[in-house]
């Protein structure tokens, strides 16, 4: 590889050091050394700075932590990867995973069966509750409502129908707090791993629908259709390419993969449905990939690599009362230079034409 | 306006669009230029009229050099250029069409502009209506209304872009009388572009030949076709005209169709097409047959009436039940109706493979189109993109791409945009399965390769399909009267 | 209908329909802007803590304005010089605005701050039902009214209209004609950014005065969709806003007598995305087809015209040169 090629592919490292100085200053501007806010931000993701070492003997640390906030967000990434194969915009992931969420309370609060049976049980309500948000805006899609808008709307009207369930019928039986539900019982809930919040039957899961989506993108007949009707769907109908079925069946599988985030997130990460309960996961999740340009690959890590940021800033609040919004612009920001200024070519291109139109 | 092109030259990657062309244009006179598809014809002309920048090469008018950085520069220093597809805003009424790019003040003088447009129309013989929109305008009427904001923009230069494609024989009459009157009378230059020979004999004073970005010669015109011809060719290809088939069982049945859509309704159509058959439908783009075609493949749904295909009821079945009954629709745009951008010629392959299969067996596409390739002669490997092969291989690519056994091809202008010799092979591919007993029906804007490639023909004028007439017993001049809605 | 208070549904739809006005201008030229749920936000937070710091609304209307521009920058940039998609980085920015500003106004939320007083019109305000309506109000609705009519009319009958709408619909067209399409773009886009902020800002300084986390959060998107309602018609858009806080206000009088006030408050908080469903479905829709084709004949336009809306030709298309 020559010098230019080498250039090329390091240059992704300024603009996300670029993010890193911006937030760093934005830190500065608020008073707080960097230095504790980073160091906040790595007890998070590690505990304590031997916390990798820790990893099998004292479980109950900190990364388990970060990998359990992991888990929700890398399944509704990899549902977007199917979405976007097809070249749908699929925002209402946000309501899919709340739907996830109310499908799996649903099971938890109405059934009571031994854990073998019950767990699984809630998933699959979980699934098909994702599937239903999902396959609603796929619906108002083929009726001429773009996804974009029908998925925002379809996302507001699932918080506002979570909020409605929380103050109605599922209101915890003491009444009032409005804030969430009964804690649900043991056998109902993902089996945690030590004192975390994390469950390796969540990671199986995890394991088992990234495997899915890397099969169905790489060697299916599927993938392939998804792909022609992601590049040109006109051509790809013509080509025999049902579109409408398609894109249905992308958004189903997208928003069933985010409705068992949406199950793991109640099941594990909390033990009752919350007001708020996905906390804009489905939004972070759009932005993963996004960052992960789409590839396979490297979608797992960059959603680590967000859960670890994420998960420190809670830390960084706890200890210098800063907004713990600060993740999300850490993030948002590495996403937006990435995006603008991560492809060298892009930014060649746009000077030679600079330097054309002075001539 | 004298123009002077000098040692023009332009380059789009390999490919050598412009070389080194220098020509010399006199005022009162119509110039042809004459040249196959891609040989750099329309390239030359956006340089002339500012849409392009040259790479290489100046640009002299009445001895004065000029230097375009827009179409706009170009009009101003008197050089306007009619394009093909006029460069008009569809959803703008005429006078604000008219209006848009003169220089003024925030006010729209619309009312002023009217007037003014009503009367330069006047003066060419031009029906101007300036409250109607230009989308409701037929091709003929949207090139006049360009003509005439060139013209009160000043311009003494004026190209014409292959003027005569899609309008109809009257509207051409008007256009070539006021471009003669604005020659001789009032002494402008003017440029027809024009791969269609005939129309330069008629019209033209002299020719310029391009070929492969070339100027290969010039003559004074009217002169022998043949002279021009072996110009534009290298060698004449060999014309395979083919003997009329016998035409077996009914392949495609219509029983009183009725195709509605928002902007045509189509009368009821009667109408048989059988085994072997090569039938062609004729008319101005936009008088139905487009629907008609659509409605054949399944693409669009019929208000009333039956479609059978060899026997057997289909009127609700939709493409691709069509497809998989042995329909195949080929769309005048390769990469933007046909092919995907971005997949391999491979994964195309796969794509097509009928038989349901969970995972891609990718070995087996990969040899399966490496004959296909092979067989088709097309220029590229499996693993190659799409959008790497040329137009020509895109197309041979298309066909390669059809299964063996096929009863029946709808096709939109299937030589649109190729050469002679492309045109050639698409016509023996297509009377090979004609041979095989495909049913082939298409469009075709050209009348020529309506007359000469069909069995029977119809001609579609207002939504309405004319009679059918043998192709063995008809000439262009009788379909020209049918084009125009006589019966 | 009548006994609704028309003059506070004007003042809640003030803001809103200059969000809608400013994207209504940058997407007739080819831009959409789709980060402005975020640049609201931010907008909104930039103007409260400016006039708070200054104590003048008129800086945070300033300020706000400048924030939703550069946020409209960023969109024009990406798109016209890097050609990225601007869904892409619309959506990113989104985000972004929304987390900047729970971040940045994390010290002044639920403050008392100052306000744009009302300013009645003498005489004017004394005209029967629309006096009270449009003339007893402050500057913010004043200048809603203005840039509704003003924007309308610079769109379909000025030249620079003229010039405006060739650069969204056929822009190599524009170009031939010495139109100047990415100056152009670039313009509307910014000024359209500028009227977004301006909107975020009468939120926290005159509708919904003060800061919270999440303040104006979702209205964004209502504004983007009462666009395409609106077929990019300021006019249109405007009616469209105002229909849809009468509705909201209609059902919070006759809804909560009879239905409690629990139930009340979802439906009322449901309302605007219900009808951003249904008002898509309507006017992009195949259902508003169906029904035009099976309409008599002399309805068809009118039918058409009031139920259908088509995007400027060239709305969102990267923007090839010659």
């Amino acid at each position: 590889m020559n010098g230019g090629a080498w250039l090329k592919r390091a240059w992704i490292l300024v603009p996300i050091a670029a993010a890193l100085v911006l937030t760093t200053l934005l830190l500065y501007a608020f008073g707080t050394s960097p230095e504790v806010a980073f160091r906040a931000i790595w007890d998070g993701v590690v505990g304590t700075p031997t916390g990798l070492v820790d990893f099998f003997t004292r479980p109950q640390g900190s990364t388990l932590k970060a990998i359990a906030f992991w888990i929700p967000l890398f399944l509704s990434s990899a549902g977007l990867l199917i979405t976007f194969r097809a070249g749908l915009w699929n925002i209402g992931i946000e309501g899919q995973f709340i739907l996830g969420a109310l499908g799996a309370t649903w099971i938890a609060l109405s059934v009571q069966l031994p854990a073998p049976l019950q767990i699984p049980l809630e998933i699959l309500a979980a699934m098909a509750g994702g599937a239903l948000w999902a396959g609603l805006a796929a619906l108002l899609k083929r009726w001429g409502v773009h996804e974009i808008f029908g998925g925002l709307a379809l996302n507001n009207l699932a918080i506002i129908l979570t909020n409605y369930l929380i103050a109605g019928p599922w209101q915890p039986p003491e009444g009032g707090s409005f804030r969430g539900t009964v804690p649900f019982r043991d056998e109902a809930l993902l089996p945690l791993v030590g004192s975390t919040r994390f469950s390796l039957v969540a990671l199986v899961l995890a394991a088992g629908a990234f495997t899915l989506v890397v099969l169905a993108l790489q060697n299916s007949a599927w993938g392939l259709r998804l792909k022609a009707l992601g590049r040109n769907p006109r051509s790809a109908f013509l080509l025999g390419v049902s579109s409408n079925r398609e894109a249905l069946l992308a958004m189903l599988f997208c928003g069933a993969l985010a409705g068992m985030g949406g199950a793991v997130r109640v099941l594990s990460w909390f033990d009752s449905l919350r007001q708020s309960i996905s906390g804009g996961i489905g939004y972070l999740a759009l932005m993963v990939v996004i960052l992960a340009a789409f590839r396979l690959a490297w979608t797992p890590i960059v959603s680590l690599f967000f859960a670890a940021v994420l998960s420190g800033s809670i830390v960084l609040q706890l200890r210098t009362q800063l907004h713990s919004s600060l993740g999300d612009i850490l993030t948002g920001v590495m996403v937006l230079f990435v995006l603008l200024f991560g492809d060298l070519g892009r930014l060649r291109g746009l000077f030679r034409r600079k330097a054309k139109d002075d001539v | 306006m004298q123009v002077e092109l000098q040692s023009i030259s332009k380059r789009f990657g390999k490919i050598q669009a412009n070389d080194k062309i220098s020509l010399t244009l006199k005022a009162g006179r119509i110039y042809g230029i004459l040249g196959e598809n891609g040989a750099g014809k329309s390239t030359l002309m956006k340089i002339l009229s500012g849409y392009q920048a040259a790479d290489g090469g100046r640009i002299l008018l009445d001895g004065a050099l000029v230097h375009f950085r827009s179409p706009s520069d170009a009009l101003a220093a008197g050089v306007g250029m009619l394009y093909q597809e006029p460069l008009d805003l569809p959803p703008f009424t005429v006078v604000e069409n008219y209006l848009l790019g003169q220089p003024g003040g925030v006010r729209l003088p619309a009312r002023r502009a009217a007037r003014e447009l009503e009367k330069l129309g006047a003066a060419y013989g031009f029906k101007v209506q300036p409250d109607e929109y230009i989308r409701g305008l037929s091709l003929g009427e949207r090139q006049q209304l360009e003509l005439l904001r060139l013209l009160s923009g000043g311009a003494q230069v004026l190209i014409l872009d292959e003027p005569t494609t899609g309008i109809s024989a009257k509207q051409k009459e008007i256009l070539f009388g006021s471009m003669r009157r604005l020659a001789e009378k009032e002494g402008k230059t003017l440029i027809l572009v024009s791969h269609k020979l005939d129309e330069v004999q008629e019209l033209c004073n002299q020719a310029f030949v391009l070929r492969k970005g070339k100027l290969v010669g010039g003559a004074k015109v009217p002169c022998p076709n043949s002279k021009l011809v072996k110009l534009m060719f290298e060698e004449l290809p060999p014309r395979r005209l083919r003997a009329r088939s016998k035409t077996g069982t009914s392949v495609l049945e219509l029983k009183n169709a009725v195709v509605r859509s928002p902007r045509l309704d189509l009368q009821p159509v009667k109408l048989t097409v059988g085994a072997g058959e090569v039938f062609g439908l004729a008319g101005l783009e936009g008088n139905g047959q487009e629907l008609l075609l659509k409605a054949c493949a399944g693409l669009h749904p019929l208000a009333a009436g039956r479609r059978l295909l060899s026997g057997a009821d289909m009127t609700h079945l939709g493409y691709h039940a069509s497809i998989a009954r042995g329909i195949r629709y080929i769309a005048a745009g390769r990469l933007e109706e046909g092919l995907v951008a971005g997949l391999t010629l491979t994964e195309h392959m796969a794509l097509v493979t009928e038989e349901p299969v969970f995972f891609v067996d990718w070995g087996s596409n990969r040899k399966r189109m490496a004959e296909r390739i092979k067989r088709y002669q097309v220029v590229g490997t499996p693993d190659s993109l799409v959008e790497e092969l040329s137009g020509g291989n895109q197309q041979r690519f298309l066909f390669g791409l059809l299964p063996d056994t096929l009863k029946l091809i709808l096709m939109e202008h299937p030589t649109r945009g190729l050469d002679l010799r492309s045109t050639d092979w698409i016509w023996q591919q297509l009377n090979q399965r004609r041979k095989e007993g495909t049913a082939i029906i298409f469009i075709s804007a050209d009348l020529d390769e309506i007359v000469e490639r069909s069995d029977r023909i119809a001609v579609f004028s207002g939504g309405r399909m004319s009679r059918i007439v043998e192709a063995a017993k008809t000439n262009v001049d009788e379909l020209g009267h049918l084009i125009g809605g006589r019966q | 209908m009548f006994d609704l208070n028309w003059a506070t549904i004007m003042l809640q739809s003030a803001p809103l329909i200059i969000a809608v006005c400013g994207e209504t201008l940058s997407e007739r030229a080819g831009v959409v802007n789709l980060s402005l749920d975020g640049s609201m936000l931010l907008a909104a937070m930039t103007g409260f803590v400016a006039a708070y710091v200054t104590d003048n609304t008129l800086i945070g209307f300033l300020a706000a304005a400048a924030v939703g521009a550069f946020f409209a920058y960023i969109v024009a940039f990406g798109s016209l010089a890097l050609r990225l998609s601007q869904v892409a980085v619309g959506f990113v920015l989104t985000l972004l605005g929304d987390s900047l500003s729970a971040f940045l106004g994390q010290d002044f939320t639920r403050l008392p701050g100052p306000w744009v007083p009302k300013m009645p019109i003498p005489l004017l305000k004394d005209i029967p039902i629309i006096g009270p309506i449009f003339f007893n109000q402050d500057l913010v609705v004043y200048f809603t009214l203005a840039l509704v009519v003003f924007t309308y009319w610079w769109i379909f009958s000025s030249r620079p209209g003229l010039e405006l709408r060739s650069t969204g619909e056929r822009p190599e067209a524009a170009f031939a004609r010495g139109v100047h399409v990415r100056r152009l773009r670039y313009l509307y886009a910014v000024i359209g950014g500028a009227l977004v902020g301006i909107a975020g800002a009468a939120y926290s300084l005159d509708v919904k005065i003060g800061w919270a986390e999440g303040h104006t959060r979702g209205l964004g998107w209502i504004a983007l969709a009462i666009v395409i309602f609106g077929g990019w018609s300021p006019l249109r858009g405007a009616l469209g806003v105002l229909l849809l806080v009468g509705i909201r206000s209609w059902i919070g009088i006759y809804l909560q007598p009879t239905a409690g006030a629990d139930s009340t408050v979802v439906i009322l908080n449901a309302i605007p995305w219900l009808l951003m469903i249904l008002v898509l479905l309507v006017v992009s829709g195949k259902f508003s087809g169906q029904l035009i084709a099976n309409a008599p004949p002399r309805l068809k336009r009118p039918l058409r015209r009031l139920l259908q809306v088509a995007p400027p030709a060239a709305l969102g298309a990267e923007l090839k040169e010659g």
